[in-house]
């Protein structure tokens, strides 16, 4: 494959870290500040899909920055793969900053110069895992993105965010000191390499019950991918302003959790040594589990963030899940699902925190008839419900159908099923939303009183707008990603 | 031009001696005087330590008596190593005492400065020597200073602290005494290589097997491994926090530093692991030192004395990477001596910070130190970081080669004690960021949500923070470069 | 039986300063008062010094100053006859240690003693964690 030599990805990845001494510097004047978050934001965007052509066209962009040991250098290599995590995540946060200036100065938050500063550091850590070229760079900026969105989740700082914030640490820190590192330095040590190769890294060193464990280590390690029974810090974090919510534990951290997994399954095991070991299944039924488990729990859910933050465990599973499948349309189903289920979870998240900061309501038992006040955004949330669902005419509908050809394909019929129930069950903890939203009666006023709109300000609507607009375009026009998911698992 | 070794040693020697005349004459002189001092053998060991990269292990004959009649400095890799960090931390050191010295031993600024100058040479004079009994008289040199300073702190408990720390210091420097003297019995030669090349035919003989449990059993106590620990916390706790800041970074690092120049130059890697084959014995010492450290930090209030536990699991760190007994080991070891050098000495100057405006660094007293102290936190952050093993902090490489050791030796359980002490670690300092970030301040400050006034340390003592800061990321960074340039050259 | 007892008595200088330095250590760790520590810290010194000064004699040498340097006609100096100079050369050095440590050690109590009216551990330990 031709490799280009080239430092946009490094600028890629610094852009957001270089601008955050400027956001520091001026957190005594919010607009100056905020404007250079959008410089910084466009920077990056434009970066990103300057490269795009190239990877279009099959090569591959490369740069070595330090050589650590022989086979592990700190290095980027952007691929089809990569670029399509990159183009979701740049892309969102330009959309999310213009949300997070209508939310922190909504509610008249504090510490808005920190808050904005880790998330610039957080955008870097999730470009850099995108980018990365081998286990080792994706191990550092997987870790930096942990501690990065450490102050995030707890930026309010008082009892419960602090109770949140130990158990998101416990689980993304320390699963992956505990399992992911011995892993990463078991294969090294095995192989004398860490970097991501269509083959795989191994020729036969590993047997199959190790095989079995080191998977099994990095499944579970990559804790932010929220395979059950480690998912329970992504409700946790939830105590986080919305923004975070929005696009970090419906983006960014959970995907490069996903992202992680997938690189790991497809660039160091490899597809063949998965398929010969027979190891796919083992993976799916875990995936299963947490689809199915992760869905009933999402029911039973009376706060819309957290019911959200279910309804995300059990989606990040389908990507773990199709690239399990290890044919074609499996990996392309699971991989794509990684850009449509951003579009349609991140416009859900945006309309929760857009009717907090209005209403200042939370719980979904309270909604009811509020989509009359609120009509915009009460449809962006049905778009988005059905992105996430896979009905057409949203985006997520490519990712479920792809999903499902690849089961026939891999002739696992039974797990045909298991995603149709799903599809059944994020029908039900979603719909209903909004049919009570537009249909159901208001308990705080009287029917009679006249309905006025009372929309949550322009930026946080603005945003919400756009990412339904997308998800539905996405349906429409996704040959871009196909094409990247194409060309960054050499699927003809 | 070729005095350059000697002057390492003898520059802050002389200086020291001029300051303590300075004491009668005009005391606010002594403090420029140990600075040059200390700056003349920074730019000597830098300067030695190009030359040795570029041609060799230099020789250098004191007075002119060629070995092993006269006192040799032998100068290879990896003492020139140590030699630039013990200089360059005891330089950066002096510069961030001064107002620490100010404030704490204001009545004997001049006395300090004499002893701590001493206290240096005699650590660039261990680390230089090539002489068994020279090491002896320059250990006793350091030890002598470094009772003298403990002494100087608390003035309640640190008389009772330093002479505890004498007795074992006592013990430990005979032990070691003892050895020699055995060596010398068998080989009448106290010339490090000379001795070496004599005993290296007769390695059956019980006088060379007791010489060598003499000098290792006092060089570990000197070290403070575990359970030959219980002196350290105290005296490093209890003596004024300029000295902890260079006791703690560099004593147990140039007690490993012996030990392994014994381990390698003198008594031999055939010696230690073919004929003793006690390695798998020294290896779970190590272990449970690491466990023991780690669980011992766990239950302290105070944060220097929980520092001063994690130097005790650090301790084990080394140990057992150079008791490995492969290279990958011993790689990680001698990087290990660089990076928790580097660490400890930032965690402390983030203490000396803290003491300097809390006067007490009791857990209870850090409370909203992110507010008030921002900038030693992030430094203070950065290094704890380093601690628990993220990259790109250096921490994480040497973690790297010893991990990768261990695996290559099949000592599992030595992999999992550097793992579950990470997690201790990752436990004990997020428990401190905790209380810093959570907690809101003792008086007056109540109200988070409008912050305490910033209220930072001296400006010398945080551009020395940022300065060893820019050292963990960039040691870290370029850990491939020393590694290929130093470490592995020397091994060979 | 009887192998052990000429070893012992060959080896008489060994065994003596292993015994004295198990009377040192002994002081060092069991004793309550602080001045017995470091009166056994001293004596754990010392036996090393013996020790060392015993490995350089040799049975029938004197000390090593040659006293007939001038005797004209090719001037023969036996190794032999006189005793290893290095061993007790290198004990000044040492014993420069442990008189400076012996002293500063002293001076640690007499502040100690200042402060806390009382060299007992036992009670210094009482003291403190009031």
């Amino acid at each position: 494959m031709e490799t280009v030599i080239s430092i946009k990805p490094l600028l890629a990845v610094l852009v957001t870290l270089f601008v955050i001494p400027i956001l520091i510097s001026s957190s005594a004047r919010p607009n100056v500040r905020e404007a250079w978050i959008f410089i910084a934001g466009i920077i990056k965007l434009g970066l990103v899909f300057s490269m795009l052509p190239v990877i279009l066209e099959g090569k591959q962009i490369a740069l070595i920055l330090f050589e650590i040991a022989p086979g592990a250098e700190l290095a980027f290599r952007v691929d089809g793969l990569g670029m399509l995590f990159a183009i979701v995540a740049a892309s969102l946060y330009i959309v999310t900053s213009v949300y997070s200036i209508g939310y922190m100065r909504g509610l008249d938050e504090h510490g808005q110069t920190r808050f904005v500063s880790f998330f610039a550091l957080a955008l870097s850590a999730t470009i850099g895992v995108a980018f990365s070229a081998n286990l080792l760079t994706l191990y550092l900026f997987y870790e930096i993105l942990s501690l990065a969105t450490y102050p995030l989740v707890t930026h309010h700082q008082d009892e419960n965010s602090k109770i949140s914030g130990r158990r998101y640490l416990v689980f993304i820190l320390g699963t992956s000191i505990a399992l992911v590192l011995p892993a990463m330095i078991y294969c090294y040590h095995v192989t004398g390499t860490l970097e991501f190769s269509t083959a795989g890294i191994f020729t036969g060193q590993l047997s199959r019950p190790a095989a079995t464990v080191l998977l099994l280590m990095f499944l579970f390690g990559f804790a932010k991918a929220g395979i059950m029974p480690f998912h329970s810090w992504l409700p946790a974090a939830m105590v986080a302003p919305t923004p975070v919510s929005a696009l970090l534990h419906a983006v960014a951290v959970v995907k490069v959790g996903v992202f992680s997994i997938v690189r790991v399954m497809t660039g160091i095991f490899g597809v063949g040594l998965l398929s010969a070991y027979n190891l796919g299944i083992m993976v799916m039924i875990i995936a299963s589990v947490t689809i199915l488990v992760g869905s009933c729990i999402a029911l039973s859910q009376d706060e819309l963030k957290r019911r959200l933050a279910f309804s995300t465990v059990s989606q990040l599973s389908y990507i773990v899940f199709g690239v399990a499948l290890l044919s074609p349309q499996g990996l392309l189903g699971g991989v794509i699902h990684i850009v449509l289920h951003a579009f349609g979870k991140i416009t859900l998240f945006f309309c929760a925190g857009a009717i907090f900061v209005a209403t200042g309501k939370k719980y979904i038992s309270q909604m009811s008839g509020l989509g009359k006040k609120m009509p915009f955004t009460f449809a962006a949330f049905f778009i988005g419900s059905l992105s996430v669902i896979g009905l057409p005419p949203t985006g997520g509908f490519y990712s479920k159908w792809n999903l499902i050809l690849g089961t026939l394909e891999a002739q696992q019929t039974i797990f045909m099923v298991v995603l149709l129930i799903s599809s059944f069950l994020n029908a039900f903890y979603f719909l209903p939303v909004v049919y009570n939203g537009f249909f159901g009666k208001s308990d705080d006023e009287g029917a009679e009183s006249p309905v006025k709109i009372q929309e949550a300000n322009l930026c946080l609507l603005i945003p919400l707008i756009i990412t339904a607009v997308i998800s539905i375009v996405l349906f429409f026009y996704p040959t871009i990603f196909i094409n990247l998911v194409k060309v960054g698992l050499g699927i003809s | 031009m070729d005095n350059y070794p000697v002057l390492i040693v003898v520059a802050p020697f002389m200086t020291a001696l001029f300051a303590g005349l300075f004491i009668w004459i005009e005391e606010r002189l002594s403090y420029p005087i140990v600075l040059t001092g200390l700056a003349v053998s920074v730019f000597s060991a830098v300067n030695v330590l190009l030359r040795v990269i570029a041609s060799g292990t230099i020789q250098y004959n004191m007075a002119g008596w060629p070995p092993p009649i006269g006192i040799e400095y032998r100068i290879d890799l990896l003492n020139a190593m140590v030699l630039c960090l013990v200089s360059g931390v005891a330089f950066l050191n002096l510069i961030a005492s001064y107002r620490s010295v100010q404030q704490e031993i204001s009545d004997r600024t001049g006395a300090y400065y004499t002893v701590y100058n001493l206290f240096i040479t005699g650590l660039l004079g261990v680390t230089i020597t090539g002489d068994l009994f020279n090491l002896y008289v320059l250990i006793e040199i350091t030890s002598l200073t470094s009772y003298a300073q403990v002494a100087m702190g608390d003035r309640d408990r640190g008389p009772l602290a330093s002479l505890n720390y004498i007795f074992i210091g006592v013990i430990g420097a005979s032990f070691y005494l003892l050895g020699v003297g055995y060596l010398y019995m068998f080989t009448g030669s106290l010339n490090m290589v000379d001795v070496a090349v004599i005993i290296k035919d007769s390695q059956g003989s019980s006088t060379v097997l007791v010489a060598f449990i003499l000098c290792i059993l006092g060089v570990w106590i000197k070290m403070a491994l575990f359970p030959m620990h219980v002196w350290l916390p105290n005296a490093y706790s209890y003596s004024p926090v300029v000295f902890s800041r260079a006791v703690a970074p560099l004593m147990t690092k140039v007690m490993v530093y012996v030990m392994i120049r014994l381990m390698i130059t003198v008594f031999g890697y055939d010696y230690l692991f073919q004929k003793l084959q006690i390695s798998d014995a020294v290896v779970w010492v190590a272990t449970i030192a690491v466990l023991a450290g780690g669980i011992m930090a766990l239950a302290q209030k105070n944060l220097k004395k929980m520092l001063a536990y994690i130097i005790v699991c650090e301790i084990g760190y080394m140990v057992g990477g150079a008791w490995l007994g492969n290279r990958l080991g011993m790689t990680g070891a001698i990087l290990h001596i660089m990076n928790d050098a580097l660490m400890t000495f930032a965690l402390f100057l983030g203490v000396g910070n803290m003491i300097y405006r809390q006067k007490s660094v009791d857990l209870t007293d850090l409370r909203g130190l992110f507010g008030k102290m921002p900038w030693t936190m992030g430094g203070f952050v950065l290094a704890a970081l380093s601690i628990i093993g993220v990259p790109p902090t250096c921490g994480f490489f040497s973690k790297w080669y010893l991990l990768l050791g261990a695996f290559e030796k099949g000592a599992y359980h030595f992999a999992a004690a550097l793992i579950i002490s990470s997690l201790i670690c990752a436990v004990l300092f997020f428990r401190v960021f905790e209380i810093c970030f959570f907690e809101p301040m003792p008086h007056g400050h109540e109200n988070l949500h409008s912050h305490g006034i910033i209220e930072e340390a001296p400006v010398s003592m945080l551009v020395v923070s940022g300065i060893v800061s820019f050292f963990l990321i960039f040691a870290g960074l370029y850990s491939g470069t020393i590694v290929n340039t130093i470490i592995l050259p020397f091994l060979g | 039986m009887s192998d052990l007892l000429s070893l012992i008595i060959a080896k008489y200088n060994y065994w003596l300063y292993v015994i004295l330095m198990m009377i040192g250590l002994y002081a060092m760790i069991a004793k309550n008062n602080l001045i017995k520590k470091i009166v056994g810290m001293n004596i754990f010194q010392t036996a090393i010094i013996l020790f060392y000064v015993s490995i350089g004699y040799k049975t029938n040498a004197t000390i090593p100053i040659i006293k007939s340097a001038d005797t004209g006609h090719g001037m023969v100096v036996r190794a032999a006859d006189y005793i290893n100079p290095l061993t007790s050369c290198l004990m000044l050095t040492a014993i420069v240690v442990s008189v400076a440590t012996f002293g500063f050690a002293m001076a640690l109590t007499v502040r100690i003693y200042r402060r806390y009216q009382t060299l007992e551990e036992d009670e210094l330990r009482m003291r403190l964690s009031e």
